[in-house]
């Protein structure tokens, strides 16, 4: 075992492969050359189109121990994934390696596969019934857990390679262009496919709408498709578009909202050219949407551009000329994908230009205020996105990470959550170093991370409730006693990957008594 | 002797809360069961937080399970206190949790432009209710709790009294009314807890008020009480409406008089309208009853959250007849009200004027001062003070 910068304990060795430790935020510089596709002729692609799965299956070499990918656009109401697993262990295979950028609960019946050794391991991304899966124990190799930014990275440096892509396109040609714009499955950006279309031996496009070509914009581009293919449904619509996007009721999370855009405001932040911010999803983002969309109205003021995932509010501000552009990431509500297909300034992006460290630039760092939830912060505001305090690993990275590279990183969270500390000691598991958070919001007091000393600068004379992380970690621990720690086994369960590839942190498996 | 052999208390899954299911046995010792949606991480904390409320009642055979959804030590101490009290009689105040925030005695003179309501039931909503910036918090026994909770939320409020932080608000218990089987119990359980303020429902008469002082200061007497606890009497009948003058005058302890819509218009058999033109004679009879007894008046609430603009101009209208706060169910709706209340830099700056004229004039040994054509004499100099002493308490005179 070696200690990275954290302090954290790493193996040098896993299943095989060689780790390298977290060695500071922005210590990595890159170096070697990216991986690539198989070169191909276009004579053997005249004609993609497979009427079923099979037939697609049937032209691919398959074999034990292959990695097959998926992007998560369709959420929680993919029928992708779960439809091509089981394919795939009905022809027999075995320890596959499962590429998604991100799981969801819908894809509880995989739980069944990992058991039957289908599937060994997850690369990418694993929340709720299948992080369950792997803090028990139940995965055959380590999974790995990267950010989305992450995982571009891992795919085109080759960390990650992909035998077979599944490409869930709403939109779809028989030459492979396609876009999630529209269509019954429609679920507008489609980013996280790209890495995927570009470095993957075998690309296979599915679709649930066969339109004419060309179909345009060509999010991805049909050079890079090997097969296209009919099938009858991608998805539930009802469940793509996932209900996070509704105004929270919570007086709490609405406080937290307000002071987190008092805090951009009082910060000066508005009032500098230039000024942009990324909010995604959720009760707090939401919130801090709406009292920021009122303060730029009363004071006057606009955003160069938002970083979405886009909702029904950030389009509102778009429209009303409030934010110049959407730079979006994923689509949260119908109103975002039908503004990203009828708004030219409402752009699709994906992750190798806005989240990938190992590029010429993205606009991660041009952005000026992200704002991000967590399970846990401590007092070092290394922040824990991954597993809750039990040490239940149920959450991807998302692109928490990679929005950490904005000029103001807020973490927007309640002190409590039902009786558990979200400020506490020490993390139970570093998803992000507490170099790169710059302020925690709370209900009860904002902290600012003493080495922002531009930002406590900034503030310096303003009405904010400002206090210490140590007295918000005080007052939570007197309110609700000091909880009982989770017990781990030896066994490393999981990576946690910095954006660069080296590893923060280590999941541990969780000792069930029950396992005896 | 009681009969009941088990009892329930606390709101099951509700998050923030829990619920306890109790036993009498006679043998055997205390066992104490607990399932928790956090898992083992606080079994231990809410076993001790349990027994210790068990073994304050002096209760040393039972049953209990504790079904947790996240609820705090003195909730869980509540919870099984209240199962307890419906299984034993319990002499002296019970368990009374370790006290843990810092109160002084109640004020007569504040702001009490905002009132926030909160069911004296829910302790999620209960323990953030200071965090919004309203003026009062009302924790409420009346009508947002059940006939069945009312021991509960009496035991919840009590302890949240003793626990939570409501950082400097005023602190009011709104009671039930004399007349039910409930009043008397809520008052022997909430003014020796460090309550600043009684809100009593369905106040007619001065009978009405001094029924209630009578029981608080038998109570602070007994406990040897330092200070004078509150009353705020709530006017929401015709009956209360014509009798305003004498319910606000009827003790020394009455700081405002609140009016109720809601019970108001059904008494004198009307529909609620947006607008409030039913109530419109009643609000100002009640303004008029507490400016003669020289307290304040404190308008209903505004019941639709989602409408803004209403809620605006009923608080326009409620300062124009002359209330000095408004009651509000949600914490969204303290802001607008405050700014209604709040003088505008324009006020602010004529009534310094005033009082500089005044002042002025009388260093001249003049009684009477002029701006431009206008005269300034008292009843003007006392509304420019009056101006002036509200944004100098919401410091709106900072660096001056």
């Amino acid at each position: 075992m070696i200690r990275n910068a954290l302090g954290r304990s790493i193996p040098e060795e896993i299943d095989g492969r060689k780790l390298r430790p977290f060695e500071g935020a922005h210590a990595g510089h890159g170096g070697g050359r990216t991986a690539g596709a198989p070169i191909r002729a276009s004579v053997d692609y005249t004609d993609k189109l497979r009427s079923s799965l099979d037939e697609v299956l049937d032209d691919i070499a398959l074999r034990d121990g292959m990695t097959v990918s998926f992007h998560h656009h369709l959420r929680n109401g993919d029928n992708v994934v779960n439809m091509v697993v089981d394919k795939l262990a009905e022809r027999g295979l075995k320890d596959l390696t499962l590429a998604p950028s991100a799981l969801f609960p819908v894809h509880e019946p995989l739980i069944r596969h990992i058991e039957s050794g289908v599937i060994s391991h997850v690369e990418g991304s694993m929340n709720g019934p299948v992080g369950r899966a792997c803090s028990l124990g139940r995965m055959k190799r380590t999974c790995v857990l990267r950010s989305h930014g992450g995982r571009y990275r891992a795919i085109q440096d080759g960390d990650l390679h992909v035998d077979v892509a599944f490409i869930a396109a709403p939109a779809a040609d028989a030459f492979g262009n396609c876009n999630g714009h529209s269509g019954p499955s429609a679920c507008g950006v489609m980013g996280y496919a790209l890495a995927d279309s570009l470095y993957a031996d075998h690309v296979v496009v599915l679709t649930d709408n066969l339109m004419p070509f060309p179909v345009h914009p060509w999010v991805i581009r049909g050079g890079h498709v090997d097969h296209v293919c009919v099938v009858d449904r991608l998805g539930d619509p009802s469940q793509i578009i996932s209900g996070t996007t509704v105004m929270t009721r919570s007086p709490t999370r609405q406080l937290i909202g307000e002071y987190a855009a008092r805090l951009v405001r009082d910060a000066g932040l508005l009032d500098e050219p230039g000024f942009s911010f990324q909010a995604g999803a959720g009760g707090v983002p939401l919130a801090f949407l709406n009292y920021l969309g009122g303060i730029m109205r009363a004071k006057g003021v606009t955003a160069s551009f938002a970083r979405g995932g886009s909702n029904a509010y950030l389009v509102r501000m778009l429209e009303e000329g409030l934010v110049g552009y959407i730079l979006d990431g994923q689509c949260f509500d119908l109103e975002g994908v039908r503004s990203l297909r009828e708004n030219p300034r409402h752009l699709e992006t994906d992750p190798f230009t806005s989240y990938c460290y190992h590029t010429k630039g993205n606009f991660a760092p041009m952005v000026k205020v992200g704002i991000l939830g967590a399970t846990e912060i401590d007092v070092d505001f290394n922040v824990n996105v991954n597993t809750h305090s039990d040490g239940w690993l149920l959450h991807g990275i998302g692109g928490f990470t990679d929005v950490t590279d904005s000029y103001m990183t807020i973490i927007a969270a309640p002190l409590l959550r039902g009786r558990l500390p979200v400020i506490v000691d020490s993390v139970t598991t570093v998803t992000a170093p507490g170099e790169v958070i710059d302020v925690l919001v709370t209900e009860r007091g904002i902290a600012v991370n003493p080495a922002r000393e531009d930002i406590l600068r900034r503030l310096e004379g303003t009405d904010l409730p400002l206090t210490s992380i140590q007295e918000l970690r005080r007052m939570a621990a007197e309110t609700v006693g000091e909880p009982a720690k989770p017990q781990f086994e030896e066994r490393i369960v999981a990576l946690i990957e910095w954006r660069d590839g080296t590893v923060i942190d280590v999941v541990r498996q969780l000792k069930q008594e029950a396992q005896g | 002797m009681n009969n009941v052999l088990e009892a329930r208390a606390g709101r099951e899954g509700k998050k923030g809360d829990c619920s306890v299911h109790l036993v009498r046995t006679d043998s055997g010792g205390v066992s104490i069961e607990v399932a928790s949606t956090a898992g083992d991480m606080f079994a231990e904390n809410i076993r001790a937080d349990a027994k210790r409320a068990l073994d304050c009642l002096g209760i040393e055979h039972c049953r209990l399970a504790v079904d947790d959804a996240g609820a705090l030590d003195y909730v869980i101490q509540a919870r099984v206190e209240a199962a307890a009290r419906r299984l034993w009689p319990v002499e002296g105040p019970g368990c009374l949790p370790v006290t843990r925030v810092e109160y002084g005695p109640p004020r007569r003179e504040r702001l009490r432009r905002t009132r926030l309501y909160m069911p004296g039931n829910n302790p999620d909503l209960m323990r953030n209710g200071g965090l919004f910036g309203a003026d009062c918090v009302i924790l409420d026994l009346e009508d947002s709790v059940s006939p069945a909770e009312k021991d509960a939320a009496r035991v919840l409020v009590r302890n949240t009294l003793l626990c939570v932080d409501y950082f400097g608000c005023e602190r009011i218990v709104r009671i039930n009314p004399l007349s039910t089987e409930y009043g008397e119990a809520d008052l022997e359980m909430i003014v020796p807890c460090g309550v600043d303020t009684i809100l009593i429902p369905k106040c007619e008469s001065a009978g009405d008020v001094r029924g209630v002082e009578e029981i608080v200061s038998r109570i602070e007497k007994e406990h040897g009480i330092g200070h004078e606890v509150l009353l705020m009497p709530l006017i929401e009948t015709a009956r209360g409406v014509l009798g305003a003058f004498e319910v606000a005058g009827a003790s020394e302890r009455v700081v405002a008089l609140c009016f109720g819509a809601e019970d108001f218009t059904a008494d004198i058999g009307a529909e609620r309208t947006r607008e409030g033109t039913e109530s419109f004679t009643a609000r100002s009879l009640i303004v008029l009853g507490a400016k003669a007894a020289g307290i304040q008046a404190i308008d209903t609430v505004f019941s639709d959250i989602a409408d803004e603009e209403g809620l605006v101009a009923s608080t326009e209208e409620a300062m124009a007849l002359g209330f000095e706060g408004k009651g509000v169910i949600h914490p969204a709706q303290i802001a607008p009200v405050h700014k209604v209340f709040t003088p505008s830099p324009e006020r602010i700056e004529y009534a310094k004027k005033v009082v500089a004229a005044i002042e002025k004039a009388r260093s001249e040994g003049s009684g009477v001062a002029t701006i431009g054509s206008k005269m300034i004499d008292a009843p003007i100099e006392a509304r420019a003070r009056k101006i002036l002493r509200l944004a100098e308490a919401l410091g709106l005179l900072a660096g001056e």
